[in-house]
């Protein structure tokens, strides 16, 4: 941990339309968020890019970096479209996955990819994997960058359980940008592939990768950006007219909606768990080995899965209720032998490593007394809980005082006591007859 | 002295759904601590079997937990009906547990076992009527 690490995010705050509220403060998973001097400021070590406070800024004033179309113009010559398929879920009635793909290609992709593929292949890995039974068991998914990140700063035990396999659109990515090469002749960096995303967990995956080196893809677009523009080419669309594109089984499209990536691999022994409070909790009993019997645990830090991307465009049960019809047309993954799967795409390069970014000193000496003065600290706050300081709740602030971060001035509280204090001393110096007791 | 921590626990003897709540507040404080992840999980899963054990035969108790850099010593007394045959319960498998308890997926015989697995000493004195208490305590190897 000595080398110092620099920390990318998708998820920024826009200051002018921060009101210094306390709801982020008070959503956010890892309290990476505190609010100073009537602003927001999220804190770079400890964010895990999960979009809640996305979800619930009521001003609009937290958002997800991520890039449009327009600013691909001219930087590449072929443009790969990646859909992840929650955007197939995204839109009303739709029982052929080709007038998405084919809307693509007239919304100004030269080619589609879809991220289906990568979940197929993984499907296919993960099953292998667990029948070899060299994974620590229960088998944590990759799939959802989130959770990898709040496995990696929160549950050190659980690392060596994550699956060391990379994530469908890592997968689809370079497999994607094999095909074109091969298509087209065109060098490498000729070909631009650009994720379409329901959330910003991924985009910042994409740029700092978890497990592996490079994720494969030049940019990501979000799915309720591009929504509007695409649905215009969809309409535009008929039936048959469409090329043929899409390679979706009912196995990778289900991935996108809690449960299917853990349903498909047929396992007896397995746990789903969605939303990152619910996703906290499974963590929590099986760090502490009360689920060590599972062979498969599948944890989506969204609602309902990646349907409940803050990038969405349709709420996570609308979108779920769709995929789930879709699924009925579409056709299972086909197996595949190991000697057939890219394991070169698939495995993990780098182990995936505890990062305690929430240690309050890295001497185990001082932490100690640290932690002595913030239980000492803790008895004096209010404990309401009121996030007024900027701080969570009164325990993040004694820890922030502890850190040199913040000071118990910041506690309305404990300010008022004082200023009522001073109040009276002020009183009582200027009428000392009135320093009678008044009452009895 | 400023280097230990001391935390004080009190166990609802009769609250199924706060049983652990203890062991898990002691592996949160263990993490803001640093503490290395073997350290932690050992503790916390000592701590866990310990708490879970005064909540089944012993409606509750308290614990008490000291943390220096050296170790962490936890201390957990109850006024429970006290065990009879030490060597007995310190058998894996061996289970007083009620169908009831079982029900809920406890009484696999594990606890004791475990506990002295987890620790590096492990005290028990016991009273029959009177009551148990369990001293274990986890070493912190330096880190370097």
């Amino acid at each position: 941990m000595n080398k110092t690490q620099k920390f990318y995010h998708s998820v920024a705050l826009n200051a002018e339309k921060c009101r210094g509220c306390t709801n982020c403060i008070k959503r956010c998973p890892t309290e990476a968020i505190r609010v100073r001097n009537g602003k927001a400021h999220i804190r770079a070590e400890r964010c895990i890019d999960c979009g809640e406070c996305i979800k619930i800024c009521p001003h609009h004033a937290k958002r997800a970096i991520h890039r449009h179309f327009e600013d691909l113009e001219g930087l590449y010559e072929y443009l790969v479209a990646l859909p992840a398929p929650s955007l197939y879920g995204q839109f009303n009635n739709l029982h052929n996955i080709d007038f998405v793909l084919n809307g693509l290609l007239h919304f100004g992709f030269d080619d589609v990819f879809e991220v289906t593929r990568g979940a197929d292949m993984i499907t296919q890995y993960t099953k292998i994997l667990l029948a070899e039974g060299k994974l620590k068991k229960p088998v944590i998914s990759s799939a959802c960058p989130a959770v990898v990140r709040l496995i990696r700063a929160r549950f050190p035990e659980l690392c060596q359980h994550v699956l060391p396999v990379a994530a469908p659109y890592i997968v689809a990515a370079k497999l994607a940008r094999k095909a074109a090469i091969a298509k087209t002749g065109l060098p490498a960096e000729k070909i631009g592939i650009i994720l379409i995303a329901p959330c910003p967990a991924k985009i910042t995956d994409v740029r700092m990768p978890v497990g592996v080196k490079t994720s494969g893809i030049d940019a990501v677009l979000a799915i309720d950006d591009i929504y509007k523009g695409l649905l215009n080419e969809m309409n535009k669309l008929e039936e048959k007219d469409l090329q043929p594109l899409s390679q979706a089984t009912a196995t990778g499209t289900s991935w996108c909606i809690s449960g299917g990536e853990a349903r498909a691999l047929k396992q007896d022994k397995y746990l789903i768990c969605n939303g990152v409070e619910n996703v906290i909790e499974a963590l929590e009993e099986t760090e502490d080995g009360k689920l060590d019997d599972l062979d498969f645990i599948e944890l989506k830090a969204c609602t309902e899965g990646c349907v409940g991307g803050v990038l969405t465009a349709e709420s996570p049960f609308v979108t779920q209720s769709r995929v789930y019809r879709l699924l009925k047309n579409l056709p299972p993954a086909n197996d595949i032998p190991k000697e057939a799967l890219p394991l070169d795409i698939l495995d993990w390069t780098e182990a995936l490593e505890y990062a305690p970014i929430f240690q309050l000193d890295g001497d185990l000496t001082t932490a100690v007394q640290k932690m002595r003065r913030l239980e000492e600290i803790v008895k004096t706050l209010p404990g309401l809980d009121c996030g007024s300081c900027g701080a969570p709740n009164c325990r993040a602030l004694a820890e922030d005082i502890v850190r040199g971060e913040s000071s118990e001035h910041a506690c309305f509280f404990i300010l008022k006591n004082k200023i009522n204090r001073m109040y009276q001393e002020i009183a009582i110096s200027e009428h000392p007859q009135e320093e009678k007791p008044h009452e009895k | 002295m400023n280097e230990i921590l001391k935390l004080h626990y009190v166990v609802d003897g009769n609250n199924f759904s706060l049983a652990g709540q203890a062991a898990s507040d002691v592996k949160k404080m263990l993490k803001t601590l640093g503490m290395a992840p073997d350290v932690i999980r050992r503790v916390s899963i000592a701590m866990y079997e310990g708490e879970m054990n005064m909540v089944i035969h012993a409606d509750g108790g308290e614990i008490d937990v000291d943390v220096t850099p050296k170790a962490v010593v936890m201390r957990l007394a109850d006024r429970g009906p006290g065990i009879a045959d030490i060597d007995l319960v310190m058998q894996e498998g061996y289970s007083t547990a009620p169908d009831d308890i079982r029900a809920l997926g406890f009484g696999a015989g594990m606890g004791l076992p475990n506990m002295k697995k987890y620790s590096n000493d492990l005290k028990i004195e016991s009273q029959l009527g009177i009551g148990t208490t369990i001293t274990m305590r986890v070493d912190i190897n330096s880190r370097g």
